[in-house]
């Protein structure tokens, strides 16, 4: 083959530039047609009309600093509420002189959930530094050990809540939604029939009434005597909902496996559990990752929801450092604030989803 | 007496009762369906107590009652004199009134954004870009609370309101807007529309004859699209051209004239257009680019037009990869109206959670709230599902 290609005069070249550098972009990119003209020159009218009012609120007109509210209505945006409420939109209730626990949870999270996007970490590790860091925060969050005071959940909020909400409801929602896609692919018909009902009538129910639901009802299901906290009741509901969401996820991955797979392993004689647990899931569950991961997504915006059954997440956090009487008439600014923190957290995960996918996918890319 | 023998030999050994895989499928079944009934039961014992612990009235008798609350807006006629019934059928209104409009909205901008992302104009397609980013990864609860708090506490009184357009004016009181005086014009207007689109049905079949029969075709579309303009326009004339427009001034402290939509409701309505219009586009740009280039390049090949091209050859196959994701959307839109109810606009949920709050009958609320959203819900996916199989590929 080497011998060939040298036979051969093959002179590499470029393809001959389609026109001159900027100006030749421009007019491939920006002005090719006459239709595109005008929709360039409308783009960039409305770019002029809407970022310079922009900067002007945001930057140049805005207040860093300032006492109270009234010295902050200057036609900007007032950051001094930001600075002001940053530490109660951020950990809520939470006891002030134990800050360093929420925020040690909130670094703990952030930890784990980079290390399950290092492939290389996937496997039974993960799962240990997962358990252990739970454990932590877990401890850290609720305290009771000496030197930690306990802090009661009706205290938990902010930041750290969102992400316990999110995070919990995956990983418990996870097992449920393995069954119930299982359940609903099976070939029994009182377990289908049940799966499927349970599955559709949470998935055609919006999320605020199964939260309601565990609210209002949970405490009527439970025998006398029994109480659960509201926390734990929202986390219910998550999981719950969670479960329903993630069996369709993985419904699809159990379809997607070639009937020959399944063949195969009646043939070698494998039991419904070892084949379903050594031949199907394995592969189903890998094939889903990316949409588990879009899924997680879509749960870590729903805590936001928790704010209707009136417990303070992120979002419940900020709502009530807005009823401050010193501070009036800044919702612009927090709600600014906070969509920065939930957008970057969605945009990473996102992104990373869609590499995972590219990756999955580059062995049927020829 | 030998072949008696053979034959019982030749039959397949019955399995033992246990490793009958048809009796071990019904004895699953049995355990299964046991252990829910038990745990379903066991949850419905404890509530069935707890609610006479407690004295829980039950039953829908509610229903019949003075709601004795008011409610800001409705589309039918309501006065808190009513009953909960009646109540109940407002909210179900104004959530079905958002859904739909959102739904309508909704897939005209993410249409729009979905193609504007595949704009070879570079800008443009920028654009659509940072739209699709940043208003997907922001809770939509997040953002219903920004467009509120921009319209009810950031924007000014009525006296400095905003013009954001000629006669549109955005106060703190809401959106105010001009809307045409009503004229009995409109009415026959309306049924000129109603009778040029019939008469599409014809035209549509006598071009195709012809083009069957002759080869030439017929400018079917710019002919369609002058009947269904054409006939309402010479109704119109043939009135008189009764226009007129009604104007909102400033009155007072508010504006009066024209029509105005509440803060509440144009931040619901903003919300969940703009977080579902970036869905929508993901799925717009997903389906299109799912129609191999070869199909484009076979089209080109035939000598089609690219308006053609996109109606005939890309559009069609598109749109098989495009209702099914789209239905879902529709789906999750109607369920996330239901957010209203964290910035006061009168809803179904909303509505039912204040009736749950009066009269304390949690169970029923939840239950009709949840009853209402399935029919909801398994209604647009049939309607869907049938659209769909209408152009789903018929494979031979």
């Amino acid at each position: 083959m080497a011998d060939i290609a040298q036979d051969i005069p093959v002179v590499r070249q470029a393809p001959p530039p389609r026109s001159t550098r900027a100006l030749g972009w421009l007019r491939v990119h920006l002005f090719s047609s006459v239709f595109n003209s005008i929709l360039t020159l409308l783009a960039v009218g409305l770019l002029a009309a809407a970022v310079p009012p922009l900067v002007r609120w945001a930057l140049i007109d805005a207040i860093w600093s300032a006492p109270n509210g009234q010295a902050c209505h200057a036609g900007g945006a007032c950051w001094a509420f930001i600075g002001e409420k940053m530490r109660f939109i951020l950990f809520g209730r939470y006891p002030a002189d134990q800050e360093w626990r929420p925020i040690a949870v909130v670094a703990i999270f952030i930890a784990m959930i980079a290390a399950a996007c290092v492939r290389p970490l996937w496997g039974r590790r993960l799962a240990v530094v997962w358990f252990a860091g739970l454990s932590a925060a877990f401890l850290l969050m609720a305290g009771g050990l000496p030197g930690l005071r306990p802090v009661e959940t009706g205290l938990w909020s902010g930041l750290p809540l969102t992400l316990i909400l999110a995070v919990i409801a995956m990983l418990f929602g996870f097992p449920l939604g393995v069954l119930l896609a299982l359940g609903r692919r099976s070939r029994l018909p009182a377990v289908r029939g049940i799966c499927v009902g349970y599955i559709e009538l949470v998935r055609g129910v919006p999320l605020i009434t199964v939260l309601f639901m565990a609210s209002l009802m949970l405490p009527l299901f439970l025998p006398a005597g029994v109480t659960i906290d509201k926390v734990l009741r929202a986390q219910v509901a998550f999981i719950l909902f969670a479960a329903a969401y993630l069996a369709e996820v993985v419904r699809g991955g159990l379809q997607a496996i070639p009937k020959g797979q399944i063949e195969a392993a009646d043939a070698l004689g494998l039991s419904y559990l070892q084949r379903t647990r050594l031949i199907v899931l394995p592969q189903a569950l890998a094939m889903v990752i990316p949409p588990l991961v879009n899924t997680f997504i879509g749960m870590f915006k729903d805590t936001s929801l928790v704010l209707i059954v009136s417990l303070f997440d992120l979002l419940g956090a900020t709502e009530f450092a807005l009823t401050d009487s010193n501070w009036q008439g800044f919702a612009v600014e927090a709600d600014v604030f906070i969509a920065a923190i939930y957008w970057s957290f969605c945009f990473f995960m996102s992104r990373y989803s869609q590499l995972l996918e590219r990756e999955f996918n580059r062995g049927k890319q020829r | 007496m030998a072949s008696d023998e053979a034959a019982l030999t030749l039959a397949p050994a019955r399995p033992a009762p246990w490793r009958d895989p048809k009796l071990r499928a019904i004895a699953y079944q049995i355990v299964f369906v046991a252990a829910v009934v038990g745990a379903v039961g066991f949850l419905v014992h404890n509530m069935l107590g707890n609610i006479s612990r407690q004295n829980i009235a039950t039953g829908f008798g509610f229903l019949r009652k003075e709601a004795a609350f008011g409610i800001g807006e409705s589309l039918i006629p309501y006065s808190p004199a009513d009953t909960y019934g009646r109540a109940f059928l407002v909210g179900l209104s104004n959530t079905l009134y958002v859904a739909a409009l959102g739904i309508v909205l909704a897939t005209i901008l993410g249409t729009v954004m979905g193609l504007a992302r595949l704009s070879g104009n570079w800008l443009v397609a920028k654009l659509a870009q940072i739209y699709v980013e940043t208003f997907r990864n922001i809770p939509l609860l997040l953002q219903l609370f920004f467009w509120w708090g921009l319209l009810n506490t950031a924007a000014p009184a009525p006296r400095q309101a905003w013009q954001v357009l000629p006669d549109v004016f955005v106060s703190n009181r809401g959106i105010a807007y001009p809307v045409p005086v009503a004229s009995p014009a409109y009415k026959w207007m309306a049924l000129a529309v109603v009778v040029a689109l019939a008469l599409l049905v014809p035209l549509r079949r006598w071009a195709a004859a012809r083009q069957a029969a002759t080869g030439r075709q017929f400018p079917r579309g710019w002919a369609g699209l002058g009947i269904v303009l054409g006939l309402p326009l010479i109704v119109f004339v043939a009135f008189g051209a009764p226009f007129a427009l009604s104007v909102p001034s400033l009155h007072g402290f508010n504006f009066s004239g024209g029509s105005a939509v509440s803060p509440e409701f144009a931040a619901l309505l903003l919300g969940l257009v703009i977080y579902s219009g970036t869905f929508i586009a993901e799925i717009v740009r997903a389906g299109i680019l799912a129609v191999s280039w070869g199909q484009s390049e076979a089209a080109m090949a035939l000598g089609l037009k690219s308006g053609q091209r996109m109606r005939l050859v890309v559009l069609p196959q598109a749109l098989r990869v495009i209702v099914p994701p789209l239905t879902s959307q529709y789906l999750s839109l109607t369920k996330n109206s239901s957010l209203a109810v964290a910035i006061g606009f009168p809803d179904l949920v909303s509505i039912a959670n204040t009736t749950m709050n009066q009269t304390g009958q949690a169970i029923e609320g939840i239950a009709m709230i949840m009853a209402v959203y399935l029919f909801i819900s398994l209604s647009i996916s049939l309607a869907m599902n049938l659209y769909n199989r209408a152009v789903a590929l018929v494979e031979r």
